[in-house]
């Protein structure tokens, strides 16, 4: 029992992680049609700028909010001058630029701060956060957080009227720009939120699973199967789909645990957990396409 | 006209060598790679993709090499090392040695990187009989000169390492039950190999191996699990990053079992300081190099002389990498092979002068180490020493261990 | 996109055949090590040309075909050394064993569109390493370690090198596979395939078996890439589960894209490109730190990642669509 509740507990933290980065894949997503694969090294990048701006003395929140600024400036610019003169390349054409602006910032991270793991301060305080033996308190500081992403986002985007032109550019250009809304600049807009989100996910990531310019590369797959689970046009699904992988790739190495225990013959275990827990995405996605949350759109003929 | 003379004189006495062989003292000799101006020596390393950190092995290998040619090269030689990004992937590693030894035509390759690569050249290096030397991973299987007379291995290998740690914990710890933490791979398995040999029949004390994926993003899971299984010794088999937040983990959950840290991941700065100083008090590892942060060795003339070579051939780099005091090391054995080769620098003199190092010491590594080979003997190093870590530092204890043999 | 002239064709054929066999005049120029990499390179670019007809011809993206590629490597390699089962012999066995596992994966994709069935893939590929390595596959695969292999050397005594010899024998089935699925492109079910990419809605209504022909296409792309998979583990003489990685899949992405997509042409360019681009990323690095003097230490994957997306800014439509842009604007400016 113990070590159930521990499993899920490390789960909902792994799973916290992959939410927040989730969140950011959707925001791009949501504004622009594509999945940014380099989304995971931009967060990389704007959690060593918060890193070197502690190394020079800053505040964690300090340095907190400047990264969060930043990535949100390093969003605009990429979109402004990458992305908006291949408007109208394929899709396939724009996954090749991300997966060149992914090499870029993962060898321009190396070179500059080196591919050493570095240790990453985390805000929340030891003592009073957090249950003994079960989650520790970043842990949980990591989960919050992420649900308080995913409010400030909700609130903005239903509450706010840019947070609404934005839904408006994405959902109908057309009629958008009709009514007065910079269509290509609330794309832009969509990338710097993205980007800052994902800055908070890096941010919060480093302390778990330290700093290098790698750190990413894993968290990035599972992230982008925890926006699929969710329905990847949903803010509020991204984040279920995130916890939902983060557990289920836990129970099922603790399945697996469990069958050794009982019977003595290996079946699954943490050399299979991913490939698992991938099937079990797979499956849930054939029988609802649009993932868990998402709505189904439907083709007009 | 000189060098015109020179070369026909040159000519010359290697026809003369050809006729009247056996006679060939301080001649000058020659194969691919080696002329009277420069050695080239290949190297590969993954400087790009998942395994880029060992990219600053192959940068201290280019700035020891820079010294060397600064200071006049060897015997009068350049060395021109030629160095490649193969990724840490076993194909590419095949097309840029390939390229190496035939396009570039280099005397040996030196130091190159990985188990997985290695392994995919290993058969083609000893079919064109070109060295493969000191290559850096510990597989115990670059030491086997019948096979493979062109390849040997430099670092102690992993499972001799782990002999050394299951031998300890049987000496050590009553009514043992230990869990063991490792990667998914053939570095994995060649500890977890030597492990299982050096337990015998008390391999029974293993209550649970648990393995990671370089691809997870935590070990948590699995650390749990070892928890669950009622371990009182925990032998961590895992590469920095993960080795340090398996400590920390560990400390998390309020587990203390007895631990034993794979040398891999001996790095104070990469992996203890991570883990937290005060997660790691106790741990026990197996050293053969000088770690940089270790204020022990501030006054030794390596450390000094190393220290003074960072600065100058290596500026801004990171002085807390272990890594380069790994360069270092293996290079600066790597030139006092070339110096031993003098005029003959043939390919089977090369490998002659390695299989033949008496108790060579090489600087930064522990004292009483040293290099050891013999045509019969292609461990370079097969000394280790345990040592415990206390305050910020590794405190050496014990005598320095050999396994029997290899 | 207009076929490549048939005359060029046939001169490059003959090149291909003539240039290697002058190696005995022009050791340097045409060496083993060249002809080595010409190989690989048109390993890269069958498995590119699957990847092709699944993607840029049915319009199913995959960002898995590394997948396919290990599955055949070590169909091949496990024939070559448990089995003792000579390396020609194990192509069409890779063929069929890639053809059932891309088939199989092909049904639950059908349900799965756009990024969902580019997440199946990847997780494919991803997975497939992991499988490797699985316990009980583990005496069969080598496991960890991997399976070492020999390298095919030229059979009834022909005078030719290793390398030689296995140039020639990728070229044949390379030369095999492309006219195979040039005309497969121009029947009636190649017209089919790119209909449904095109119009699905319209394609169905014509009485077209979406099912059928996505699966079957699924199942084609695979064994291609499986094909080129097997020709790989004999010419590496080595296969590993880290030979697979999901970097594998994403560079035979990065060659159908740069190469062309729904282009036989463009796949011949991106195996090129494949196999070019690491070793003139870092060519073009050292240049920039050494005789162009840069201080700063440009890392190959930078340049690899600059190169890629100023490709993309110049060639949106990938080399052959942009090299084909261009030769029209300079006609029509005649």
């Amino acid at each position: 029992m113990e070590q159930f509740l521990q499993q899920l507990a490390s789960g909902l933290a792994n799973g916290a992680i992959y939410a927040a980065l989730a969140l950011a894949l959707v925001m791009i997503y949501v504004s622009t049609d594509h999945i940014n694969f380099a989304q995971g090294e931009m967060a990389m990048f704007s959690t060593y700028i918060s890193w070197q701006l502690m190394s020079w003395g800053a505040d964690f929140w300090v340095a907190f909010v400047a990264a969060v600024a930043f990535s949100f400036v390093m969003g605009v610019t990429i979109e402004r001058v990458i992305l908006r003169p291949l408007h109208s390349a394929p899709v396939l054409s724009i996954i090749v630029v991300f997966i060149g602006l992914l090499a870029i910032f993962n060898s321009v991270a190396g070179a500059i701060w080196s591919y050493l793991i570095k240790s990453f301060p985390s805000p929340f305080p030891k003592s009073d956060f957090g249950i003994a033996g079960v989650i520790g308190a970043h842990q949980l500081g990591v989960v919050l957080v992420t649900l308080v992403v995913l409010g400030l986002l909700f609130v903005f985007f239903r509450f706010t009227p840019l947070g609404l032109a934005m839904r408006a550019a994405a959902q109908n250009p057309q009629m958008a720009r009709l009514v007065g809304v910079r269509v290509d600049w609330m794309l832009a807009l969509g990338w710097g939120l993205a980007a800052s989100v994902g800055a908070v996910a890096g941010i919060m990531v480093a302390h778990i699973v330290y700093l290098d310019p790698n750190m990413m590369g894993g968290i990035l797959l599972y992230a982008f199967a925890s926006a699929l689970v969710g329905g990847i046009s949903s803010p509020g699904g991204a984040v279920a789909g995130g916890f939902i992988v983060g557990v289920l790739e836990n129970m099922v190495a603790y399945a697996g645990n469990q069958i050794e225990k009982a019977t003595g013959v290996y079946i699954i275990g943490n050399g299979e957990k991913l490939t698992v827990a991938l099937i079990i995405v797979i499956v849930v996605l054939t029988v609802k396409p649009a993932g868990l949350f998402g709505r189904v759109v439907v083709k007009r003929v | 006209m000189k060098t015109n003379r020179r070369s026909f004189l040159g000519g010359v006495s290697t026809a003369a060598v050809l006729t009247a062989s056996g006679s060939a003292f301080a001649q000058k000799k020659y194969d691919d790679g080696a002329t009277d101006k420069e050695i080239k020596i290949g190297h590969t390393n993954p400087y790009s993709g998942p395994a880029s950190s060992y990219g600053v092995i192959g940068k201290g290998l280019e700035g020891y090499w820079k010294m060397v040619n600064d200071r006049g090269g060897i015997n009068g030689r350049k060395v021109d090392f030629i160095t490649r990004d193969d990724a840490y992937s076993p194909p590419k590693t095949v097309e840029v040695v390939r390229q190496l030894v035939e396009q570039e035509k280099v005397l040996c390759l030196f130091n190159t990187l990985g188990t997985p690569t290695n392994t995919a050249i290993h058969k083609y290096m000893n079919q064109k009989k070109v060295p493969q030397l000191y290559v850096a991973t510990g597989a115990s299987k670059w030491g086997k000169p019948k096979e493979f007379p062109w390849t040997m291995g430099y670092q102690p290998d992993y499972h001799t390492e782990a002999v050394i740690y299951a031998k300890h914990i049987l000496a050590n710890v009553k009514d043992a039950k230990i869990g063991v933490l490792m990667q998914n791979d053939d570095y994995g398995k060649d500890y977890w190999g030597g492990f299982e040999e050096g337990l015998g029949k008390d391999i029974g004390k293993v209550v649970k191996r648990v393995t990671y994926e370089t691809t997870d993003p935590t070990v948590d899971s699995q650390i749990i699990q070892l928890k669950d299984s009622g371990a009182n010794v925990f032998f961590n088999i895992a590469i920095p990053k993960f080795a340090a937040q398996a400590i920390r983990k560990i400390a998390d959950l309020g587990w203390k079992p007895m631990q034993y840290l794979n040398n891999v991941s001996s790095s104070v700065a990469s992996t203890l300081r991570p883990a937290g100083i005060e997660n790691s008090q106790g741990i026990i590892t197996a050293l053969y190099l000088m770690d940089p942060t270790d204020k022990q060795w501030n006054d030794n003339a390596d450390m000094k002389t190393w220290s003074a070579w960072m600065d100058k051939y290596m500026p801004g780099a990171n002085k807390n990498d272990g890594n380069y005091i790994f360069a270092y090391s293996v290079a600066f054995l790597m030139e006092q092979t070339l110096k031993k080769c003098g005029d003959n620098l043939t390919r089977a003199n090369v490998m002659k002068q390695a299989a033949n190092f008496q108790k060579q010491r090489v600087p930064l590594l522990l004292p009483g180490i040293t290099v050891s080979t013999s045509p019969t003997d292609f461990y370079p190093i097969q000394s280790v020493q345990l040592a415990s870590f206390k305050g910020e530092t590794w405190n050496l204890f014990g005598d320095i261990q050999s396994a029997e043999g290899s | 996109m207009p076929a490549f002239p048939k005359k060029w064709l046939a001169v490059l054929l003959v090149l291909a055949v003539v240039i290697p066999l002058l190696q005995p005049v022009l050791p340097d120029i045409v060496s083993n090590y060249r002809l080595f990499l010409v190989s690989t390179m048109i390993i890269a670019s069958i498995a590119v040309l699957g990847l092709n007809l699944l993607t840029g011809f049915n319009g199913q993206i995959s960002l898995g075909h590394g997948a396919f590629y290990a599955v055949g490597a070590y169909t091949a390699a496990i024939l070559m050394d448990r089995l003792n089962v000579p390396y020609w012999a194990t192509l069409p066995a890779a063929a069929i064993v890639c053809f059932i596992v891309g088939y199989l994966f092909g049904l639950p994709a059908l349900k799965l569109e756009g990024h969902y069935l580019a997440l199946a893939t990847f997780a494919l590929a991803l997975a497939v390493p992991q499988i490797l390595k699985y316990k009980w596959l583990e005496d069969l695969t080598g496991g960890v370690q991997g399976i070492v292999l020999l390298k095919p050397e030229a059979p009834f005594g022909l005078p030719l090198s290793e390398d030689q010899w296995l140039y020639y024998f990728c070229l044949v089935v390379m030369v095999f596979l492309y006219w195979g699925a040039a005309n497969m492109l121009n029947s009636r079910s190649g017209r089919a395939m790119m209909a449904i990419r095109d119009q699905p809605m319209a394609a169905s209504t014509m009485g077209i078996d979406l099912a059928l022909y996505k699966t079957v296409t699924f199942g084609i792309s695979a064994a291609y890439t499986g094909i080129a998979g097997a020709l790989s583990a004999s010419a590496i003489a080595f296969v590993a589960p880290d030979s697979f990685t999901i970097f594998l899949s994403i560079k035979f992405l990065i060659g159908l894209v740069v190469g062309g997509v729904g282009s036989l042409a463009g796949s011949v360019v991106g195996g090129i490109f494949y196999v070019l681009v690491d070793n003139s990323a870092q060519a073009l690095s050292q240049f920039v730190r050494n005789d162009l003097g840069v201080p700063f230490d440009l890392s190959a994957y930078t340049v690899f990642g600059v190169l890629l997306v100023a490709l993309m800014y110049l060639m949106p439509m990938g080399i052959v669509g942009g090299v084909y842009l261009a030769v029209r604007r300079l006609r029509s400016q005649r």
